[in-house]
């Protein structure tokens, strides 16, 4: 399913730019995902893929520019900002503590616990003592696990034996499935992931492209990074190429093809695609 | 695109169905073993290791299992444990304190010294041992912080931090000592706190109800486990449990009961030690803190990953501070219950092996130097193998250089059977 192009955007850049020092990071970038669609962010290595989507996070700032969500303008500061609106990021490295078990790892840094309703943020507005005496109630391990298992169950993650089991024994792909559902455990609206396939064998990275999928037919607006061409070609329904921190262009899936894609990124110094008989 | 895939799945998704009914005895006993062979040994290895040390001094001195003998080894293991327990909140983190033993010993000397002092000076009049406990456990607490805000707002190594503490608190302790080199404790309730037996009837209550209360805790989770649809324990192996329990439980308020005195003309002496309670108490809250509130699986999280934890909105520079305050806490208790034991505080407390036995408890009880795993109770059992080895070499009138060495082979032991089962964790992880 494609999204609907013709609403508006759920979340949007207008002309963002970031510098480091001396360094112009990303220049004036025009970027847009709308609900239930999976965009493909592509580019060469200092492309400003990380960038833009660090911006996006709140890891910090963009130095002009604008941010909409929903059609509004909103200023994402800090993580804790993008994760009140609804955007969570699955990093590369997947940020899981092995030692804890699969609830533990979802519910970390937001746990329920007996006398707290539920909240959908990591961030608390109670403080000082108070809030030291609310990370000392009993956990409400149970509530916390049924939303887990559902959680997972809705994503049709079913390779799990347990989510009770720490998160050191799961393999590579039930890790990434983990930090995905992690990431849509908090009525997300906006799931960006980092590389969701690199260091993947073949059919993990199948389970994690048909999740990718899952998540936008849930209405999700979804951007995965990734240097593979192939696993883009049969998850995004639209790419956007960035070289050098500018916007290339946005193609549509269903009307490009790899060849035309590799030339976006690399202005036309590869004429094939690496790997692929022309 | 999907369609073929769902398919392949659907068998494997009956498995994390099967998560959500009941499990039968044999799945549950099927489980453990899965766990022991991926090396989740728990406390399995010290068990085996305290009968194993059980049975070697008692086959060389008749001594060792007297109901005499195994008082005086919970009194021995006190302060190690207590102690203990703060150094496992601080290798949970993947931390050390190093500074723990001269910590536990400013904990005692301050007692002391401020005891003695109420005695001579009218204006500390007022101080009894109600409010110099609570001082001096602020003082170390107080410590636990400087070190914790050192290592945080610096980023230094605790290492190092606490090396620098454990200097510099023994200077303090030589310093307040002075050159008397004893401090005699005269008051009545810190000299007897470690002596003191409660009546036999108070032995069978608290550890009946300690029994009772685990059971409780498993049933109710159980039964609400069930209700809710997930995998729950199965009722024959928490009847099984409690059995076990219940007859360990018997056996041990049994041998606290039993006349210790060592000739029938002395006055009969029975009942569970004071501070064997005491134990009790803080290691029930101190499980419960760890294992059932966001601040212990905070600490988990911080030793697993510092990172993720940051990612997930924990402040984890604060948790380490509270840990490390902790510490002071567990020290400066240790500390006053050891100057208890030798109802004095001299110019050498918290020096000689006290830190290292103190540190070995905690890995000897299955708490990992590398961070993230281990329990509360590990301070607990590994303080018992401690005194156990200590009290038994004693008994055996050992020289001290046979002591050390079997010491350093007993730490030796658990440290391999730690980074053993760490390797095979790994190995059965990336299936």
């Amino acid at each position: 399913m494609s999204g609907n192009y013709s609403g508006t955007p759920l979340l949007e850049t207008k002309s963002v730019s970031k510098h480091f020092g001396a360094v112009q990071a990303l220049t004036r970038v025009d970027f847009d995902v709308f609900p239930g669609e999976v965009v493909a962010l592509v580019g060469d290595n200092g492309a400003g893929k990380s960038t833009l989507i660090k911006g996006i996070a709140g890891i910090y700032g963009f130095d002009e520019g604008e941010v909409l969500f929903d059609g509004r303008r909103v200023h994402i500061h800090n993580p804790r900002d993008a994760a009140a609106l609804g955007i969570e990021v699955v990093y590369q490295d997947l940020a899981l503590a092995d030692n804890l078990d699969v609830v533990a790892n979802m519910f970390l840094g937001r746990e329920w616990n007996d006398g707290v309703a539920p909240t959908t943020g990591a961030t608390d507005s109670a403080r000082g003592a108070f809030r030291l005496l609310r990370n000392l109630l009993p956990l409400t391990e149970i509530e916390m696990e049924k939303r887990a298992v559902s959680t997972l169950n809705e994503l049709a993650v079913t390779t799990l034996r347990s989510v009770r089991l720490p998160v050191a024994a799961l393999s590579g792909g039930q890790r990434q499935s983990v930090a995905i559902a992690k990431a849509v455990l908090w009525n997300s609206r906006v799931v960006i992931l980092d590389e969701p396939t690199a260091a993947l064998g073949v059919a993990q990275t199948r389970q994690v492209l048909n999740l990718v999928r899952r998540l936008a037919e849930r209405g999700l607006g979804v951007v995965v990074i990734s240097h593979n061409l192939h696993d883009i070609f049969e998850v995004a329904d639209r790419i956007t190429v960035l070289r050098l921190g500018h916007k290339v262009t946005t193609f549509l899936r269903k009307e490009t093809d790899q060849k035309e894609v590799v030339h976006a990124i690399t202005a036309g110094k590869l004429g094939t695609v690496p790997g692929m008989s022309s | 695109m999907s369609n073929s895939t769902q398919e392949t799945e659907s068998p494997v998704q009956s498995a994390l169905l099967d998560s959500t009914t009941m499990q039968t005895p044999q799945q549950y006993i099927g489980s453990y073993w899965m766990r022991l062979r991926s090396g989740e040994l728990g406390s399995l290895p010290i068990i085996l290791g305290l009968v194993l040390i059980a049975l070697i001094f008692q086959s060389a001195n008749q001594n060792f299992l007297t109901p005499r003998n195994l008082v005086n080894i919970v009194v021995q293991m006190a302060g190690f444990a207590v102690i203990g327990y703060g150094m496992v909140f601080v290798l949970l983190l993947g931390e050390i304190d190093l500074s723990a033993g001269y910590v536990s010993a400013v904990g005692g000397v301050t007692t002391a010294i401020l005891l003695r002092d109420s005695l001579m000076n009218p204006a500390l009049s007022w101080i009894d041992w109600w409010n110099v406990i609570p001082i001096a456990l602020a003082i170390t607490t107080a410590i636990g912080f400087l070190h914790g805000f050192l290592i945080t707002f610096f980023q230094l190594p605790s290492f190092i931090v606490t090396l620098a503490g454990l200097l510099a608190w023994n200077g303090v302790v030589l310093l307040i000592v002075g050159d008397g080199g004893t401090v005699n404790i005269q008051n009545p309730v810190v000299r007897n706190l470690a002596s003191e037996v409660l009546p036999p009837i108070w032995g069978w209550i608290i550890i009946g109800a300690f029994v009772l209360l685990v059971t409780l805790l498993e049933v109710t989770t159980a039964r609400a486990r069930q209700k809710a649809g997930l995998r729950a324990k199965p009722p024959t192996i928490i009847v099984a449990q409690f059995a076990l329990m219940s007859v360990a439980g018997a056996f041990i308020a049994y041998l606290f009961n039993i006349n210790r005195a060592l000739n029938e003309t002395a006055p009969p002496q029975a009942g569970m030690p004071v501070i064997a309670a005491i134990m009790l108490l803080l290691l029930l809250l101190l499980t419960f803190i760890l294992e059932r509130t966001r601040f212990g699986r905070y600490v988990y999280a911080v030793g697993g990953n510092k990172e993720a934890a940051r990612r997930a909105g924990v402040n984890v520079e604060r948790i380490r501070v509270l840990v490390f305050m902790l510490s002071g806490l567990m020290a400066g208790m240790g500390g006053i219950v050891l100057a208890s034991r030798l109802k004095s505080v001299a110019t050498d407390a918290g020096g000689g092996n006290l830190l290292l036995y103190v540190i070995a408890a905690a890995v000897i009880g299955g708490t990992s130097l590398f961070g993230g795993r281990g329990k509360v109770v590990s301070a607990v059992l590994g303080a018992l193998v401690v005194a156990s080895v200590e009290n038994g070499m004693g008994l055996l009138n050992l020289s001290s250089g046979i002591k050390f060495i079997i010491t350093g082979l007993v730490l030796l032991a658990a440290v391999v059977i730690d980074a053993l089962s760490r390797r095979q964790q790994q190995a059965s992880g990336r299936r």
